[in-house]
């Protein structure tokens, strides 16, 4: 059974949404980042990822690819040979949204949509700055501890 | 195509519209200027969300 895309359906009709999906894609990876409402942002970023990963595979067959959503050849350009490596250690979630509230005028939820910047944080520094909390709240209870048994005594 | 009988007396208009309530929004403090502000939304005082500058203010 066809299973519908998630998210809310855009446009003025079923050919208008591709369309205007990729009107959305292309402003994005030209601006790097852009404001629009968050149904939209939220149908956008499934499709600017997908077209990222082709980018970063970089090679003519997904040029093409990507050249049926992106024809702006520009624009394309700048996908391929300056966003695509920027992601290179990236795996997946290469744009983030974040919302902004109510649109003056009508009220419609609104959201920045834009591509991620910087270093991704390896495993090895993730797990040591864990570590690290966990050390500090065990200290932390232990000092409050021995302070406890130091009143107990001092009582007795 | 079905229409009302009678008359909707003021009473029973006055009863129905007495429900129509609007509803305070439960706003927490920014984290960056501790204004208040709707939650999981940047904002819209210094333009920050999770201490990240998402607005130009």
């Amino acid at each position: 059974m066809p299973r519908p895309t998630k998210g809310a359906r855009l446009g003025g009709g079923p050919s208008h949404e591709p369309l205007l999906l990729a009107g959305l894609a292309r402003e994005l990876f030209q601006y790097g980042r852009i404001t629009t409402t968050e149904a939209k942002a939220r149908r956008l970023r499934p499709l600017a990822e997908k077209l990222i990963t082709k980018a970063k595979k970089g090679d003519i067959h997904n040029r093409r690819l990507v050249r049926k959503t992106i024809t702006d050849v520009s624009v394309l350009h700048t996908l391929f040979t300056e966003i695509a490596p920027r992601f290179e250690n990236r795996p997946g979630g290469y744009t983030r949204i974040t919302k902004i509230g109510g649109r003056r005028g009508d009220n419609a939820p609104m959201a920045v949509i834009e591509l991620v910047e910087g270093e991704i944080a390896t495993k090895a520094t993730v797990a040591e700055a864990e570590a690290a909390a966990k050390r500090a709240v065990k200290e932390a209870e232990q000092a409050a501890e021995t302070k406890a048994d130091e009143a107990e005594t001092t009582e007795a | 195509m079905a229409v009302p009988k009678r008359k909707m007396s003021r009473s029973n208009t006055r009863h129905r519209r007495s429900n129509w309530k609007a509803v305070v929004p439960a706003l927490v403090a920014c984290d960056r200027c501790h204004e208040p502000k709707l939650g999981h939304i940047a904002c819209p005082s210094c333009g920050t969300y999770n201490r990240r500058q998402v607005l130009s203010v």
